[in-house]
């Protein structure tokens, strides 16, 4: 075994992803702490361009061959686990996103190495790890300690510093070609998001609807205060789920990242997979009627109230 | 088609969580359960295929406390089977070692599809759905939003973020982790539930050997500090209206 700290990097379309920089961030920390080395592993076709972005880790490990040529759950998993089992490293950071969720269950099967997911926070005392992971919806945080020398994390986007993980120049770069045999899953294309609909991303002023509207006929009383506010309305995933709103009103991580000036949120939780998508509004108000929602942790203000009472009063006093 | 769907319940996140006296579980004495509702999802999902092509739809759960209800909730919907998986299980039975029970079970029976819920809220050791997949040693997709079946192959979508989604033709048979049904999940009143409930054989299996390495233990557990962050605005639906006009107005938010 090494006491190198294994970072998966996740792109799509030609670009890194936030997430890959956070986790770079980190994992030169833990690197620094376990006195390893911090590598990254790049997966798929033309991945080697991004290497020169990847200057916090130490070395790339770059695997290109055309059956991971786009983002592929068996293949890049098989390469992934060959990566792994073949350098032995200390910890493999993946993201706990779409991609990363089909990866880091494999590994952790194929490699033999325990995985503990949704993870916020790591920390290193006298070569042991220490991870946070998030679970409950948020409404709990649980520490969990390794048995062995090695294991695999899956890392909430949005916990780590990715300026942290942002440096200049090239590392060395070591080519690996796995060996895959005739795939069982084949990546067909991508498909583009409908355009057409309100562009909720240019919004300086969203109003969010979650669940607790309870059902379609209230999205109404919510769209009557967006436009008294001169805002748009935006929402949750149930909503987008239920077929309420179109999928481009969706929040979070399956949605959009928004960033508006207000963020006025009615009958939201305020799950992990939300909040990644609207932390960073300016000024962010919740209404819910559950004083322990985890949403609470994250607003500016907030208040238990009815979000039935506190919006029609609003709709009055803006157009009063 | 026929499509096996495993299930699990998970405390209600609208009730309080409390922790025992190890500070490292819940206290689950009160503690309400409902089906995890990315379940939920996956099992509409295989209601509809079954609609549209024929075959067998059979739900699959852990045999921890009080399980039976969800899955005849599962036959009050239309499932055709429900199937128990005994063994030394408490409620939180980690994700590795409830995916080797439901493998070992699933190995013997017949099946094209496998569809669970792409996530629980309890997963500390990952999501079952891919888990059960390298125990089967079959392909999988998770954050599926729609299945569609064709000359014996899978066409999925799987979704990135920012609405952007890849799809992929899969060789079944497959498990895919599903986020969301193609519809809303359907609602199974408490009087079909009942009916199920005398109609509808559970047939109980044993786990077998399912003793696979979690390899982490928890040692802590806690609450985040709620309303750390939050200054909270106290009163009636109008004075909390009232206190947010003066917000937006401070702020100088134009409206
Ligand atoms: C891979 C993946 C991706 C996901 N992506 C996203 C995403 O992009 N965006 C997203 O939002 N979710 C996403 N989710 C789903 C997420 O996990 C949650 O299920 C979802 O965010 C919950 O939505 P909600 O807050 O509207 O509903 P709930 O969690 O059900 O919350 C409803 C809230 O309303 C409150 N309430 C009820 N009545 C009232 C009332 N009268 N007045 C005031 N408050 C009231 C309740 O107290 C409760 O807190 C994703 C999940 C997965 C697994």
């Amino acid at each position: 075994m090494s006491n190198d700290i294994f970072v998966v990097a996740e792109h799509i379309k030609g670009a890194l992803e936030e997430v890959t920089f956070e986790m770079l961030g980190k994992g030169k920390d833990l690197a620094g702490n376990f006195d390893g080395n911090l590598v990254a592993v790049l997966l798929g076709s033309g991945a080697r361009e991004l290497a020169g972005e990847l200057g916090a880790a130490d070395k790339v490990i770059c695997v290109e061959h055309a059956e991971v040529a786009d983002f592929n759950p068996e293949t890049h998993g098989q390469a992934l686990a060959e990566v792994v089992k073949s350098n032995s490293p200390k910890v493999v950071l993946v993201a706990n996103t779409s991609m990363g969720m089909d990866l880091a269950a494999g590994v952790s099967i194929e490699a033999g190495l325990p995985l503990v997911a949704y993870v916020t926070e790591m920390s290193a005392d006298n070569g042991r790890l220490t991870v946070t992971s998030q679970l409950y919806g948020g409404k709990m945080n649980v520490e969990s300690q390794f048995e062995g020398e090695q294991c695999v994390v899956s890392v909430m986007t949005g916990s780590f510093s990715a300026d942290a993980g942002r440096a200049e120049g090239t590392p060395a770069i070591e080519d690996v070609t796995p060996s895959l045999g005739d795939p069982r899953v084949r990546f067909k294309r991508l498909i583009e998001p409908e355009a057409g609909d309100v562009d909720i991303t240019q919004q300086e002023i969203l109003v969010s609807v979650g669940r607790g509207i309870q059902n379609e006929d209230n999205i109404p009383m919510v769209q009557e205060l967006a436009e008294a506010l001169g805002g748009a309305l935006s929402s949750s995933r149930p909503i987008v789920d239920n077929k309420w709103l179109p999928k481009t009103r969706q929040v979070g991580k399956s949605g959009v990242k928004v960033k508006p000036k207000l963020y006025l949120m009615v009958g939201i939780s305020g799950a992990p997979e939300h909040i990644e998508g609207m932390k960073d509004a300016e000024c962010i108000i919740a209404i819910n009627t559950d004083e322990n929602a985890p949403i609470f942790d994250h607003a500016h203000y907030g208040s238990t109230a009815d979000l039935f009472d506190v919006v029609p009063a609003l709709v009055e006093k803006l157009k009063g | 088609m026929n499509i096996i769907v495993p299930i699990k319940q998970v405390p209600d996140l609208v009730e309080e969580l409390e922790l025992d006296d190890s500070g490292k579980a819940l206290n689950r004495e009160w503690l309400k359960y409902k089906i995890n509702e990315f379940d939920d999802h996956a099992l509409e999902e295989a209601l509809q295929l079954k609609d549209a092509l024929g075959g067998t739809v059979t739900a699959m759960a852990l045999g921890t406390d009080d399980i039976d209800k969800s899955l005849f909730t599962c036959a009050a919907k239309g499932a055709d089977k429900l199937i128990k998986v005994t063994g030394d299980f408490d409620a939180a039975v980690a994700s590795h070692v409830a995916a080797k029970a439901m493998a070992n079970v699933i190995q013997g029976l017949e099946y094209d599809l496998i569809l669970t819920g792409v996530q629980a809220a309890d997963d500390r050791d990952g999501q079952i759905g891919v888990l059960l997949a390298h125990y089967l040693g079959v392909p999988h997709v998770s954050v599926v939003t729609g299945v569609n079946i064709d000359a014996g192959k899978a066409l999925v979508n799987k979704e990135y973020s920012g609405g952007l989604m890849g799809e992929f033709e899969v060789d079944l048979p497959a498990v895919f982790g599903v986020q969301a049904a193609r519809e809303t999940p359907r609602y199974a009143p408490v009087s079909r539930v009942r009916q199920a409930m005398r109609n509808t054989e559970l047939e109980e299996i044993a786990a077998g050997d399912c003793a696979v390495a979690v390899g982490s233990s928890v040692s802590r557990m806690f609450k985040p500090e709620t309303g750390a962050g939050a200054e909270m605005l106290s009163g009636s639906g109008e004075e909390v209206a009232a206190r947010i006009m003066n917000i937006i107005r401070e702020k100088g938010i134009k409206v």
